[in-house]
Parts: C-alpha cells; sequence; structure tokens
C-alpha cells in the first residue's frame, strides 16, 4: 500500500505539511481513527479554507467519501440529509432541479456540508438569513470516544453549537439535516449598481440591503483618493416564474453549472501578476458594470460562484501562494475599514476585488464569525514585501474596534487576536474538553491560534 | 506553529551564545512569534542573550544543552517538544573554530573538534531532524562555511568538519523535504564575530546581521542552500576548480 503521507495546504497554497491522509466512508471513520497518535486526527473537506484549518501535520488527515444520491429530500419540509462529505456543487445537482436551494451559498460551490457547518459559512443573504449553522436541524457526530450521537438546536445544543463554527474540534460530523429553501427557477434576478465611493456605497447598502435577499459590493482595491471604495453591488433574489422569458420557463429548474477552464499547475511567469496587470483588471472589471440595471437574469453559478468558472484558479498567484484577509468591525467602526482599504491600497499589494457585506445578527455559535457589521474580504499574495508588518498593523486597528478574523480564511494572526476577537473561546474550550478530554481533534490552526489550550479562568 | 508568511511562533537555537545564530534569531522573530528557547553550554552568558531579546510579548528560556554529547541528544530534543510544543524553526549555530595551531599537531585537539562540530552536529540534527518529521513540518537552520567549500591548510579540522556536516546536510536535507522539512544550509564567508575576533579579515567578509538577512529571506523563499554574501556562491565556483598551485597561493587572510 502507498503511504498515507501527503503534503497539504490550504486553498492560499500556503505553508504546507505532511499528514497521513485517508479517504473513508462513513461507517469506516472509526476504524480509521484507532492508532491515532498524539498528534490527533482531523476531517478535511475539499480544503477551500485558505490557511491551516484543514491541515494537521503529523497527524490523521481524513477525507469523508459520501455521494449526492445518498441524500434524502424531505420535499414537504424542505429538508435534505445529506453525508457530510457531500458537496453543495454536488447537492446542487439534485436538488434544484427538485426546486430547492441550499439555505446559505458561499463564493464557491466546491465546499462540503461538513465543511460549511465546521466553518459556519455564510453568503449573500447573511444580513436576513444568518450564516449555514441557523438552518441546520441536526447532525450526526462521530465522538473523540467512539460512541455517535445526534445533536441539534434543541438536542444537546451546547455541543451542537460548539460544532457550528468549530472547526472539526469536537468531532467528526457524519451527516446533517438542513432546511432548504424552496425556488421556483433556477435563475436569479440582479439589480447591479456601480457605486463611485465608499460613502455612496455603505449608505446604499445600508438603506436598500433589506429589500433584496441577496447582497454584495466587489471593491477596486487600487481606487485611492475621492474613488476610495468605488465598486459594484450586486443585490438580488431567485427569479420568480412570471420573472422568466416564455423560453427559458419550459425548464425553468435545469441547473447545468461548469468550469469553463483550469489554471494550468505552471507557476506563472514572475511579475504576471503585479500592481499594474491586477489594477488593469479592477479597472476593467468596474468599467464593464453598468452604472444601474434591474432585473437581470443570471444563472446561479454567476450569481454565487463566479470564480468557479476558472478550476484551480488559486495558482495564479504562483509558487508562494496567497492570503485571504476577511475580518468584520462592527457597525459604527466604518472609519476603521475604510483605513485597511487605505492601507492596503498603499502597500501596493497586487489585489484583485475586494468584497464587502453588510452581517446581520450573529449565531449562538461562540466561535461562529459573523457578528452584526461589515465585513471585508482583500485577496494577496503572499510574497508581497512587508505584508506581515501591514497585517499586524491591520489586526490592531481591527481588534482594537471591536471587530475579528474568519478562521476559514486567517493563515497569519496569532492567539493573542483570537482571545480579543473571540470573547466566547473560553466557553467553547469548556464544551471542547468535555467531548474531548484527550485532544483527539487538532489541525495546523487549533495548533497555531493555540485554540485547545485548557480552558481559561473565566473570571 | 507557522503561518502563511513563513514566520515561526517558536523557535529555538542551539549554540544560544553564537553571534551569527543569535542574529538570525533576532531576524526570524516577528509579532507573530510567542517563544525562543536559548540552547548553550554557557548558561549565563545564555541568560544575557535572553533579557536582551526578551519582551513582555516574547517568551525566552534559556536551556542547558552541549552539543558533543551525542548520548543526551535525542532526550534532549524530546523534552523540548514535550516542553515547547511544535519546534517551528530550529537554528544549529553552534561549533568551535578550534585552535588550527594545535588542531593541527594534536590527536586529541584534533578529535577533540571534530566531534564537536561534525559527530555532535550530525547528531543533534538527526535528532531535530526525526522530531520535525514526526510533528510533519518545521523549519532548520544549519551553519555550514566557506571554510569547508575548498578546505586549506590554514585549519584544516574545522575546514573538514564544515566540509562534512554540509555534506551531510546536502543529502538529509533532499531527504527531510518531502517529509515536510525545509532543511537550509547557510554558508557564511568570514563573519565579523566574538569568534574571528583578532583574526584578519578574508576578502568579502560580512557581519552576523547581514548573514542573518539572508538567512531568513532563504528561510521565505524555501531554498536550500544559501551564501552569505550570495557573491560568495561565484566566487566559490572559481576558487573550488583552481589549479592546486594557484589556490595554495591565493592571499585568503
Amino acid at each position: 500500500m502507498a503511504s498515507p503521507r501527503r503534503s497539504l495546504t490550504g486553498w492560499g497554497l500556503t505553508n504546507p505539511t505532511v499528514a497521513d491522509v485517508f479517504e473513508v466512508p462513513n461507517h469506516e471513520v472509526r476504524d480509521a481513527l484507532k492508532g491515532v497518535t498524539p498528534r490527533g486526527a482531523l476531517v478535511r473537506g475539499l480544503g477551500r479554507s485558505y490557511g491551516d484549518a484543514a491541515q494537521n501535520a503529523g497527524g490523521v488527515v481524513l477525507r469523508l467519501l459520501g455521494a449526492a444520491h445518498q441524500a434524502v429530500l424531505d420535499p414537504v419540509r424542505g429538508t435534505v440529509t445529506v453525508p457530510a462529505g457531500v458537496s453543495i456543487d454536488d447537492l446542487l445537482r439534485v436538488i434544484v432541479p427538485r426546486g430547492f436551494f441550499v439555505p446559505v451559498s458561499p463564493g464557491t460551490r466546491f465546499v462540503t456540508i461538513g465543511g460549511a457547518i465546521a466553518s459556519d459559512i455564510h453568503g449573500k443573504n447573511h444580513h436576513g438569513e444568518g450564516s449555514f449553522g441557523n438552518h441546520v436541524h441536526s447532525l450526526t457526530m462521530l465522538l473523540a470516544d467512539g460512541s455517535q450521537v445526534v445533536v441539534g438546536p434543541h438536542q444537546e445544543p451546547q455541543l451542537f453549537w460548539a460544532t457550528v463554527g468549530g472547526m472539526g474540534l469536537t468531532g467528526v460530523i457524519l451527516d446533517a439535516t438542513v432546511q432548504l429553501l424552496p425556488i421556483e427557477t433556477s435563475l436569479m434576478s440582479v439589480d447591479t449598481m456601480r457605486m463611485p465611493d465608499l460613502d455612496s456605497l455603505l449608505s446604499a447598502m445600508e438603506e436598500g440591503d433589506d429589500d433584496y435577499r441577496y447582497s454584495v459590493a466587489w471593491i477596486d482595491p487600487q481606487a485611492t483618493g475621492r474613488s476610495l471604495g468605488r465598486s459594484v453591488l450586486g443585490r438580488g433574489d431567485h427569479a420568480s416564474l412570471e420573472q422568466l422569458e416564455p423560453n427559458d420557463a419550459i425548464e425553468p429548474l435545469s441547473y447545468n453549472a461548469r468550469q469553463r477552464v483550469t489554471m494550468p499547475p505552471l507557476v506563472p511567469p514572475m511579475g504576471f501578476i503585479n500592481h499594474a496587470t491586477v489594477a488593469a483588471f479592477n479597472e476593467m472589471w468596474y468599467r464593464k458594470a453598468p452604472r444601474r440595471r434591474e432585473g437581470e437574469l443570471q444563472s446561479i453559478a454567476a450569481f454565487f460562484h463566479p470564480l468557479d468558472m476558472v478550476g484551480r484558479w488559486n495558482r495564479i498567484y504562483g509558487r508562494r501562494g496567497m492570503l485571504q484577509y476577511q475580518i468584520v468591525v462592527p457597525f459604527g467602526a466604518e472609519k476603521t475599514m475604510r483605513t485597511v482599504i487605505e492601507r492596503f491600497s498603499a502597500s501596493g499589494a497586487a489585489s484583485f476585488l475586494a468584497v464587502l457585506k453588510r452581517f446581520g445578527p450573529a449565531s449562538l455559535a461562540p466561535l461562529s464569525f459573523p457578528t452584526p457589521g461589515w465585513t471585508l474580504t482583500l485577496d494577496v499574495p503572499a510574497g508581497t514585501a512587508g505584508l506581515g508588518e501591514l497585517l499586524h498593523s491591520l489586526d490592531c486597528l481591527v481588534l482594537d474596534a471591536g471587530g475579528r478574523h474568519y478562521f476559514a480564511k486567517d493563515a497569519a494572526t496569532t492567539p493573542e487576536a483570537v482571545r480579543r476577537g473571540y470573547p466566547r473561546l473560553a466557553e467553547w474550550q469548556a464544551v471542547r474538553s468535555r467531548v474531548d478530554p484527550h485532544g483527539m481533534w487538532q489541525s495546523d490552526l487549533a495548533r497555531r491560534l493555540h485554540l485547545l489550550d485548557p480552558p481559561e479562568d473565566m473570571a | 506553529m507557522k503561518n502563511a508568511l513563513g514566520e515561526s511562533q517558536n523557535i529555538v537555537l542551539l549554540g544560544g551564545n553564537s553571534d551569527i545564530g543569535v542574529a538570525i534569531v533576532r531576524a526570524a522573530i516577528t509579532p507573530f512569534t510567542c517563544q525562543v528557547v536559548l540552547a548553550c553550554r554557557d548558561l549565563e552568558r545564555g541568560e544575557r542573550v535572553a533579557s536582551a531579546l526578551r519582551t513582555d510579548r516574547l517568551v525566552v528560556a534559556v536551556v542547558a544543552f552541549d552539543g558533543a554529547r551525542t548520548d543526551g541528544h535525542v532526550e534532549f530534543v524530546e523534552g523540548l517538544a514535550e516542553e515547547y510544543g511544535n519546534l517551528d524553526l530550529v537554528v544549529v549555530a553552534y561549533g568551535q573554530l578550534g585552535d588550527a595551531e594545535r588542531t593541527r599537531t594534536d590527536v586529541d585537539a584534533a578529535v577533540e573538534l571534530a566531534q564537536v562540530n561534525f559527530t555532535g552536529t550530525v547528531g543533534v540534527l538527526v535528532a531535530v531532524g526525526n522530531q520535525l518529521v514526526s510533528q510533519g513540518g518545521g523549519s532548520l537552520v544549519v551553519l555550514s562555511s566557506v571554510a569547508g567549500e575548498r578546505v586549506r591548510d590554514a585549519n584544516p579540522v574545522y575546514g573538514a568538519t564544515k566540509a562534512g556536516v554540509d555534506g551531510f546536510c546536502q543529502g538529509y536535507g533532499d531527504w527531510l523535504a518531502p517529509r515536510g522539512v525545509h532543511l537550509l544550509i547557510v554558508r557564511p564567508g568570514f563573519v565579523h564575530s566574538a569568534m574571528t575576533t583578532g583574526m584578519k579579515a578574508a576578502p568579502f567578509a560580512t557581519t552576523p546581521e547581514k548573514v542573518a538577512e539572508v538567512t531568513v529571506k532563504a528561510l521565505r523563499s524555501g531554498r536550500r542552500i544559501v551564501w552569505a554574501p550570495p557573491i560568495l556562491r561565484v566566487v566559490f565556483s572559481i576558487l573550488r576548480h583552481l589549479p592546486g598551485p594557484v589556490w595554495r597561493r591565493l592571499p585568503l587572510g
């Protein structure tokens, strides 16, 4: 048998570490965990978290096998019970033609259901409908002691909410029952507005977001001065049958998301991604957007998952990889957010489109990322000169403003930042040490951010 | 652990009093670093170095370590991992220049220098390597020297030990790489430091800080060999091929 040792990274392609990787069906997970060393075990989904969340250096990493045809749809209640290893991509192919959509869709459909829960992912509808965990009825979990339990908001709620956003560190999610959203068509009705600067964007979102189920803004991170924060605001909802052209209405629920091209594994020549090329791209993106357009029909893939059209797009940043910096700051800290954008554009970092989104109320999960406020996301090449200092200074600003980092994106911050950003960490640690007293579940992220240290004094 | 920028949380320096070693550690410390362990024989001097590095956010510990005592290496490295957790960056910088005159003529002195510089270093590298492999990743920096590139009559035992360590590291580093461990060989030229005080500087002499700068850069970029200053790579690719009579007459300090 080939050695199971494999080098793993996150989607950012930074900081590889080596682990024993096994692909197992749900019923073999327990056997696969026999003989785990003190470096512990972790389940990895499709490796779309950017940093080290799905790595476990020197330990065991499990990839759960599961197929979408095993999903059980209850069309009356509008729920689906699905193995945790199934991707949203595969699930959509099953549920969209039957008139349902996932309750929360991230910017890529290549994430697993287990990963969606472990990171408590959010999407363009967070301002109204919250994060993924809010729509989960129950989970079947395998715990460190080998027992299997069913948890939900009304059944072992503490363990349930510790698992939602718990980054895989409370146990193995085997399957989940999730509330779906009924849809009439597979198209989206989208309103697009071009915003000249940050202030106009923020006020447009404050005033108008609540009229839409989905809303997100793409910011040009290279724009400076009076154009700082110029952006394209896209908002919409699932199109109803009446909104369709007669031709589309013949098969209103047809769904066929495809990848057009895949980035080759070759490293792009040095300097291919630099400030000039990226600035040109962002300029073009901004210019090609209409000043204002209403009721445009778009496919689900075009609206939710535009980057998925290019497979392995993360390779564009070359061998050194990239970081995705995502933070949230509370309402009222708009100035901090402006400073973050300013510092990024002044640093000369070649950052593709940045994304800005207004979050609604937080969930009950102690480690869930979204809290009411503004969330900003920027890509940046890991090789950018002076990036360490830049990120550290931004971290301080964000934390001082009462903000925090997103575990599924973070790849560079410190244990201290987590303690400041996540005041309920000790509460989560207490639940975790109850279900995993010997530290079976571990990850590089947990080691880097000291998540598994004994619960700190609550005093 | 390390972060996506290649910064290390836990740094260990074997040879806690080495000027170059300390300079490398200093350059590798970032706001992300939590802990530094200085391992050395002279704890008093180590403590002086430690207090200069310490801040309210950085823990600096000093532990006893004798590079020549290979029988204690395994226990020592396991103890480090037990006490300090993941070893993210281990800098192996101990070594002696030796008394060139004595080591050329005195058997015991020659063997002792070889024991510290070569045998001890190989032993500790294997012990550290095992630990890094079992933790699934980490970086190792080993101080070689241009003196090992073409060994001179000026200090043959020292040069040979460096040649031996360098050779071992080339092969061992290639073995470690697919196991997630990055071994970086640093080949400095003449470095103005405590070790060389009173000696006549050779051409392209450099400082510990300069060596540290190129080392940290190479750590981030993933190179396996780095010369300090980098021009020495070119210089030695010529020197290595000079005919013996010419080589022996070069005024190399």
